[in-house]
């Protein structure tokens, strides 16, 4: 058998400590860790839970709010102030999974889970650059549905499935990382990595560190949401989904904020999209040309070649419905 | 004393109106309810047994070939670790339902990814798990596999004996209208929520077995089969199944390996399958390809009429996924071919998934009729109304109780089905366009022998007693209310005892016969009884009425422990099918109407509203039978929309095996469903009027809805499931 040692946290910076060594993984809910980790992918010798962590949502002085990575996705979701300004990554977080799993799942935990890529899963019958670096990809000539069209390489094609991040990354969040030589904050943005040739590394924690909090910088009220596409009305992971905000004034785009999830190793900032955007007309041709600009660098396979049509539409639907309303 | 019945012929007495009590029919609760939402009914993994060994399968992973060594060093001085068996009365695949036979057993000789080569145990599951995890097994692959279920170079072969009347190319040619249109629809799983699980102990002369399985009496004669026991020496018990959809209906691999374990290491085994392994190993529906030949004459009457698939299963099977089998008789059209190809794949076997045949054949041919009603420009309904047969399209034989039209009428109501124009894309709300589409229901009737005993104890209450099964479906709620209908109980007052080959043999649960089968014989041991009631009392069983526990006739009325003065009366039913089921077509009916919404932009559909209106001759239960309509219309909707099994063409191996990847509804994708019940009384069907409803709910339900997908928004889907890709290209501009 493989053992596990179970250790409680009790402070981030014994987390720190605890977490550094070779075979340590945090633990948050476990939602996604203890499923690895009973298919053989992830095999820790010691699991340090950091889901007992103080983990309060407050707003700092400049109006940012800063949310503890301990926070539960689901008292996330239902912060009056998470609901009052960033209603986009409410609703995100409420597409997401079940609501069991969103009441053991915390914030940390949701930025670090894994793909989903059944490849990676199956550790027993794939091969997988990602699970062993160098070993191939059987992904690439395989079930590819829930593959990226984005920023993939030849080395990987996974996606990275969280709905929360791609509200977060629309909305200019902010990590607050923490190791032994102190606290370093990041733009989400660039935290997610793409393959390249080393899928193995899917983020910039360097070992050691752990995510903190996270921080949302005050945005200027803006129609917004967050629309996710699956094949079943829950409880599904998204072929694509869109987080977007938009503010129009006398009939021309102010603001706008635009990202992809479903369709790269990262939430994608549709920064493409947002630049033919801004200061346009907010016109439905204005938003198909946007959706085709972000797309035209999709590098589909045969199984997923739709979702680049499909993104296209979604993002035309979810401008189109924000542009429309009155409030 | 026994006695028996051979049906021959209708049973017209209709006895159960007849009698007093006024339970039958009733929507009572199920008398097991409590117990199982409290979680104190054990199922089969549940039962405390002492000095238990945990065992778990290892399952091949190449798709085809044999397994050269399996290195038991490798994993014998793991803490725990008890043994690894290999054995060759182990089996590889499940029995097909009603085999009463063992099924392939060389474990070792791969025929497809995910076989069951080998059992680890030890003292506890997680050491087994790890343990099966680190075996190290070579194999010497095939090169021969054929690992894609549509690959077109797989070996086929013509199954049965096709139908083939008149001249149906060129009814085709002739006809006003047609259609010719080809379908595929994919694999399923029956995802029961109790996965497959047994414990086994052997004292050396007889083998136990807490099993979740559906038919009792061929399992008990799989297993014995299986190990070279005679029947007598295997017990099983299984009352209480989490769902068994077909796939517990024959004897399954996990139980064969704990019973070799049990008896190789004299001390109790458990094996539980993991979810993965109830994806992998059991059975699966054949995924199909089905070309729907439809000729019409100006009227809409069918003139023509050809189905015709392809299904596979693994080599040796003898099952083929029946999808021609309502097709037979559904509709008329002189000129007829119906035929099935079966292709030889090494995939997991194909066997018995809730409904086969009608439930992925229905939903096609529904699909293809609903083509032709828009070929024709006539209401669908209208188009399902004039197309019902005077007699069996090839047997001449006359179909018994048959309320299909009552169904599409009672439907239509219910759901507010407005025919008058069938133009898609005329409705729009926001993004969404709205449609409705309608299919006909219809599932054969099946009955099985089955015995059944009912005691009636010297205190006025009975037992009921059988090895039959109650899956979840509400048999022991039926069989109680049966008995108490006949012999005048309140249903409170019956004990049900099943799921223990110790008892008579039931029917088991399968095919939809299971009330008609085994309750026809507690029916049969009731009329026993009450013939003897009515001879102690001095009057004859028509003139006796049995009410609230009391035999009345004339003016007299004796409670019933003072009329038995002390005596019980045990009574065996033992029903038989006999010629009855080759004088009429019986089958079950129904009509489905859905309401869906399709996003304009992603192809998304959500089922907004579905009614389905069922005949299934006496209803025994309103609220079980209701729930069970219910189930098949839920299931209808998988298969409308998600249900698939993925297979990697590479090397066989399924990517969806759990159920966060294999995608059965959740409660958002289901509305509200309204199920009207018709009222109907089936002399052909048993001795009790009744036929069957477990299946009935799905066969068609998917059909109706992709009828209602085409009307919302124009774009024909002829490939299951309806997924927003399969949309997508089509959609016109939102
Ligand atoms: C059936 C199912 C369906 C799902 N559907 C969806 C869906 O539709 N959308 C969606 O977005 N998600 C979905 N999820 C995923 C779910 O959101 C994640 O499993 C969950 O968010 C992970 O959080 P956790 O706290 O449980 O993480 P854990 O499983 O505890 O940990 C995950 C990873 O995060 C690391 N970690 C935890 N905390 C920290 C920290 N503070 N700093 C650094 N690393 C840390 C762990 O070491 C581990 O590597 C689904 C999951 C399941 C099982
Ligand atoms: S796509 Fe990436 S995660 Fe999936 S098998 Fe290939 S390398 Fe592994």
């Amino acid at each position: 058998m493989t053992p596990v040692t179970y250790l409680r946290a009790d402070s981030s910076a014994a987390a720190i400590a605890l977490g550094a060594a070779d075979g340590h993984r945090l633990l948050g809910g476990g939602t996604n860790l203890i499923d690895l980790m009973r298919k053989g992918v992830e095999q820790p010798a010691v699991l340090v839970d950091v889901s007992g962590l103080a983990a309060p949502i407050t707003e700092a002085a400049d109006g940012s709010l800063v949310i503890g990575a301990a926070a539960r996705n689901s008292d996330v979701a239902a912060h009056p102030l998470v609901r009052a300004r960033y209603p986009m990554l409410a609703r995100a977080i409420l597409a997401g999974a079940s609501a069991q799993i969103r009441n053991m799942a915390t914030v940390g935990g949701n930025l670090m889970q894994r793909t989903r890529c059944v490849y990676f899963a199956d550790a027993a019958g794939s091969r997988c650059n990602k699970r062993v670096p160098g070993s191939g990809c059987d992904a690439l000539g395989g079930f590819t549905r829930y593959h990226a069209i984005l920023g993939a390489s030849p080395a990987c094609i996974a996606t990275h499935p969280s709905d929360m991040a791609v509200a977060l990354v629309a909305l200019d969040a902010r990590l607050h990382l923490a190791g032994a030589d102190g606290v370093r904050s990041v733009a989400l943005a660039n935290f997610h990595q793409l393959p390249g040739d080393s899928p193995e590394v899917e983020t910039m924690l360097a070992p050691g560190e752990m995510i903190l909090a996270v921080e949302l910088p005050p945005v200027q009220p803006m129609r917004s949401t967050y629309r996710k596409v699956r094949d079943r009305a829950s409880y599904a992971f998204a072929l694509v989904s869109v987080a977007a905000g938009i503010v129009v004034e006398d009939g021309r785009i102010a603001d706008v904020r635009i990202a992809v999830g479903g369709v790269a190793a990262k939430p994608w900032r549709a920064a493409r999209a947002e630049a033919s955007l801004r200061d346009g007309p907010a016109s439905v041709e204005a938003f198909v040309q946007a959706a085709q600009a972000e797309l035209a660098q999709a590098d589909p396979l045969p199984g997923n070649a739709f979702k680049v049509q499909l993104a296209e539409r979604t993002l035309v639907a979810v401008l189109t419905d924000l542009a429309g309303g009155d409030a | 004393m026994t006695r028996s019945l051979t049906m021959d012929r209708p049973d017209d007495r209709n006895r159960l109106d007849a009698m007093a009590q006024g339970v039958i029919g009733q929507p009572l609760d199920r008398p097991d309810g409590p117990a199982k939402v409290t979680g104190t009914a054990p199922y089969a993994a549940e039962y405390p047994v002492d000095g238990m060994a945990e065992g778990v399968l290892v399952t091949a992973t190449i798709s085809k070939g044999e397994v050269t060594a399996i290195d038991e060093q490798s994993v014998l001085s793991m803490p725990g670790v008890l043994a690894v068996i290999s054995d060759q009365r182990m089996t590889a695949r499940a029995a097909q339902g009603g085999a009463g036979e063992a099924p392939v057993q060389q474990v070792r000789q791969v025929q497809y990814y995910g076989q069951p080569i080998a059992v680890v145990l030890a003292e506890t599951f997680e050491q087994a798990r790890d343990a099966a995890k680190h075996l190290k097994v070579t194999y010497r692959e095939d090169d021969d596999a054929v690992t894609d279920p549509h690959d077109p170079a797989a070996p086929t072969e013509t199954y049965d004996e096709p139908i083939d009347q008149g001249n149906l190319a060129q009814a085709m040619a002739q006809a006003a209208y047609a259609v010719d249109v080809t379908y595929t629809t994919e694999g399923h799983n029956s995802a029961p929520m109790e996965p497959h699980a047994s414990i086994a102990e052997w004292d050396g002369q007889t083998l136990t077995l807490h099993s979740s399985l559906q038919m009792l009496a061929y399992n008990q004669k799989e297993l014995a089969d299986s190990l070279d026991l005679a029947p007598e020496q295997v017990r099983l018990i299984s009352p209480y199944v989490g769902g068994g959809f077909g796939s517990k209906l024959g004897i399954s691999p996990e139980g064969v390996a704990a019973s070799v374990a049990a008896m190789q290491l004299n001390r109790p085994v458990r094996v539980v399958m993991l979810r993965q392994q109830v994806f992998q190993c059991v059975m699966r529906r054949s995924e199909t390809t089905q070309r729907l030949r439809l000729a019409a004459d100006a009227n809409g009457r069918l003139t023509g009429f050809g189905h015709e698939a392809r299904v596979s299963n693994l080599p040796e099977e003898e099952f083929a996924e029946p999808v021609t089998q309502a097709s037979e008789f559904l509709y008329p059209g002189e000129h007829r071919r119906l035929a099935i190809e079966l292709a030889r794949v090494n995939l997991m076997t194909a066997g018995s998934v809730r409904a086969p045949g009608e439930a992925v054949g229905m939903q096609v041919l529904e699909s293809a009729m609903d083509e032709l009603a828009n070929a024709i420009g006539m209401d669908p309904v209208e188009l399902r109304l004039r197309n019902i047969p005077d007699q069996h399209p090839s047997e001449g034989i006359p179909y018994s109780s048959r309320k299909l039209v009552e169904c599409l009428k009672a439907g239509a109501e219910r759901f507010g089905w407005d025919g008058s124009d069938r133009t898609p894309g005329q409705r729009r709300e926001g993004e969404w366009w709205i449609g409705t589409g309608m299919a006909n229901a219809c599932r054969v009737h099946n009955i099985n022998e089955a015995q059944a005993r009912v005691t009636l104890s010297p205190d006025g209450t009975a037992i009921v007693a059988s090895d039959m099964t109650d899956i979840g479906t509400g048999t022991y709620a039926i069989l109680g209310q049966i008995a108490g209908e006949m012999l005048g109980l309140d249903p409170a007052d019956v004990l049900v005892q099943l799921g223990d080959t110790t008892l008579p043999p039931g029917s088991g649960s399968g095919g939809s016969w299971g009330a008609a089968s085994t309750g026809s014989a507690v029916f049969e041991a009731c009329e026993a009884i009450r013939e003897h009631l009515a001879e102690q009392l001095g009057t004859t069983e028509e003139e006796l009425t049995l009410k609230d526990g009391f035999a009345i006739a004339g003016n007299r009325r004796v409670a019933l422990p003072d009329l038995l003065a002390g005596a019980e009366v045990e009574r065996t039913g033992h029903f038989k099918p006999g010629e009855i089921t080759e004088a009429f077509a019986a089958a079950m009916y129904g009509a489905f109407f859905a309401e869906v919404a399709v996003n304009a932009y992603t192809g998304e559909t959500r089922v907004r509203r579905f009614a389905g209106a069922f005949s299934m001759g006496r209803v025994l239960n309103e609220k079980t039978a209701t729930s069970q309509c219910m189930g098949g219309m839920v299931w209808g909707i998988g298969s409308a929309l998600t249900e698939e099994l993925t297979f990697d063409a590479r090397d066989g191996h399924l990517v969806n095996p759990d159920l966060a990847e294999y995608h059965i509804p959740v409660n958002l994708d289901v509305p509200h469903l309204d199920v009207v019940l018709v009222d109907e009384r089936d002399p052909a069907g048993s001795p009790l009027q009744a036929k069957g409803v477990g299946e009935l709910g799905i066969c068609g339900a998917a059909g109706a809805i992709n009828n209602a997908i085409y009307h919302a928004c124009g774009v024909r889907v002829r490939s299951f499931p309806m997924t927003p890709d399969k949309l997508l290209a089509e959609l016109p501009d939102p």
